[in-house]
């Protein structure tokens, strides 16, 4: 997870329904706010009180939160909406003169993409990464970083593609049994691009808790709603043996089970044997034809 | 409302949430009986409602509610209830001259229009009274349903937008809850219904969803509910995120009960 905030570039996280990305984004602006970065912040989906909640107050003071959500369309004619609407708002973002090193947060960018066409949205995400690249006056380039949400079924192919392939990093949300999982795709320039899947939890003051492996097997723990039902108790056969009827099956022997003592009775074959008689009485139909059938052949 | 429905969600009338995005929808079954719930849920709870119905009249609601323990024509009367009878107003639209747009002007609109005169109506609707009359609880805005506006014309942005502005009024200002239900047509090709229902699903607290039997109708057994918690923003605590239950509709009630354990197969 190191490697997503140290590339630089552009970020692109995406999330579902299931695995909400939103915590993730929070815990890597804490990481950068921690870093003395400033995290400005396009605010779209929810309230600029909402997103800063968890955060404490050292980490606040190093957000600035420019709300889109409040009134992104102008409806209210009060004046107090960003100018420009959607675009001119992430526009502004870009134009941005502050020095020193800073983090763009945009959540999210399903929410941009949804209100502006996706050639102006990767545009806006070129210049934001290329602005900073080349400063006026020869100083050295200043790390950008650019973190974008990204809801993953709201968009087909087309779009997702497209940011993609801007984006640096890669990270897309899973998880399994209620742990939550990153597959982290990680493009550096001139090599190749690498992999790595990493578990994780976030603790409720947005800090990462990273973990080593998937979650083991554990007990599901016991649905609080239904007392857990013995399916065998209403059936109307005897599913149970009793003491008697154990030591009698465990006594007794297989027919086609070979032992020595049977084989020793099959061999005795002695008087104490009851010896077996066959009483045939022949039909009228019947051909008694005393002469083996068998005495032609020559074995 | 339904208790049993009640006791899985872990909530009362008077423990209601607020600020909450609940999400309704339903899938080769007909999800209404979790409005019917919601608004008799909310009435109860001495909330103060704006329902903008735009599937059924206003006497079915009424008949249903009153089977659930509520009466509409009360609430309408002492103003706890504010009705938006879609089927009867929309003829206004067309047929009779208004001073300030019809919240259902879109459908005069000949190109894309949007959802700004119902918001603000909505608006309206759920403003805080001034003192000397009755103080309810938190507002709440019921929908039903989000779906048909997509039939009607409208894209699923200008809805998710209808959507967007209601969340910062009702649920951002006044701290009220928003319950919609959308339809979900399993339909890989109405690709703005599934915008519509994945972009709502982002945004919810809370996500119930009704799904008929992947193995058919059956007389015992009408459905099957899922129930989804979401924190948008917040890391998810340990607890049950989702429970699964089957459900039989009767006439006054609704039953639910874990997977497979319907009294009537055991």
């Amino acid at each position: 997870m190191e490697s997503v905030l140290a590339l630089g570039g552009f970020v692109l996280l995406r999330d579902s329904v299931e695995w909400e990305g939103r915590s993730l984004l929070k815990a890597l602006i804490k990481k950068s706010a921690l870093c003395g970065e400033q995290v400005h912040i396009l605010g779209c989906e929810v309230s600029e009180d909402e997103f800063r909640e968890g955060f404490d107050s050292s980490i606040n003071s190093r957000l600035i939160y420019h709300d889109l959500f409040r009134d992104p369309l102008n409806w209210s004619q009060t004046g107090e909406a960003l100018p420009g609407g959607p675009l001119g708002a992430l526009q502004a973002m870009c134009r941005r003169t502050h020095p020193g090193p800073v983090t763009i947060a945009l959540d999210s960018l399903s929410w941009l993409l949804l209100h502006i066409p996706c050639t102006a949205l990767c545009q806006a995400l070129g210049a934001l990464s290329r602005q900073h690249a080349h400063p006026g006056g020869g100083s050295p380039a200043e790390p950008v970083r650019v973190l974008g949400l990204f809801h993953e079924e709201l968009h087909g192919p087309g779009p997702l593609g497209a940011l993609s392939s801007l984006a640096q990093t890669e990270v897309t949300l899973s998880g399994t049994m209620g742990q939550a999982s990153a597959h982290i795709l990680s493009r550096r320039p001139r090599q190749r691009p690498a992999h790595q899947t990493q578990w994780f939890s976030i603790l409720p003051d947005f800090s990462l808790d990273l973990q080593g492996g998937p979650p083991l097997e554990s007990q599901p723990h016991a649905d609080p709603h239904t007392a857990p039902v013995d399916p065998t108790a209403h059936v109307t056969f005897n599913l149970h043996l009793s003491k008697k009827e154990r030591e009698a099956k465990d006594s007794l022997t297989l027919p086609f089970q070979f032992s020595s003592e049977k084989q020793q009775a099959l061999l005795r074959a002695g008087p104490s044997q009851a010896t077996s008689h066959i009483f045939y009485e022949p039909d009228a139909y019947d051909d008694l034809d005393q002469e083996d059938p068998d005495d032609d052949l020559d074995v | 409302m339904f208790p049993e429905l009640n006791n899985l969600l872990n909530t009362t009338p008077d423990r209601a949430e607020q600020g909450k995005l609940t999400l309704l929808c339903d899938a080769k079954t007909d999800g209404s009986f979790l409005v019917h719930h919601f608004l008799s849920f909310y009435l109860k709870a001495n909330c103060k409602v704006c329902f903008v119905a735009l599937i059924q009249s206003f006497s079915h609601y009424n008949i249903v509610g009153q089977k659930l323990g509520v009466s509409l024509t009360a609430a309408r009367e002492c103003g706890q209830l504010v009705f938006l009878e879609g089927l009867k107003s929309s003829v206004d639209v067309f047929f009779r001259a208004q001073a300030a747009p019809h919240p259902l002007q879109f459908l005069r609109e000949a190109d894309a229009g949007n959802l700004q005169p119902l918001y603000e109506f909505v608006r309206e609707a759920l403003k805080p009274v001034g003192d000397g009359q009755a103080a309810w609880r938190c507002p709440v805005l019921l929908v039903d349903d989000l779906s048909v506006l997509l039939s009607l014309g409208l894209g699923a942005v200008a809805v998710l937008d209808f959507v967007h502005y209601c969340r910062v009024a009702v649920c951002w200002e006044r701290k009220g809850n928003i319950v919609a239900l959308v339809h979900d047509s399993g339909d890989a090709e109405d690709e703005e219904n599934d915008i519509l229902l994945n972009g709502l699903s982002h945004q919810s607290h809370l996500i119930l969803r009704a799904e008929g039997l992947a193995t058919g109708f059956c007389r015992d057994v009408h459905g099957q509910l899922r129930v989804l918690w979401r924190t948008p923003s917040q890391p998810a605590a340990q607890r049950d995120r989702s429970l699964t239950y089957q459900y039989k509709i009767q006439d006054k009630s609704v039953s639910f009960f874990a997977k497979g354990m319907s009294p009537a197969v055991l």
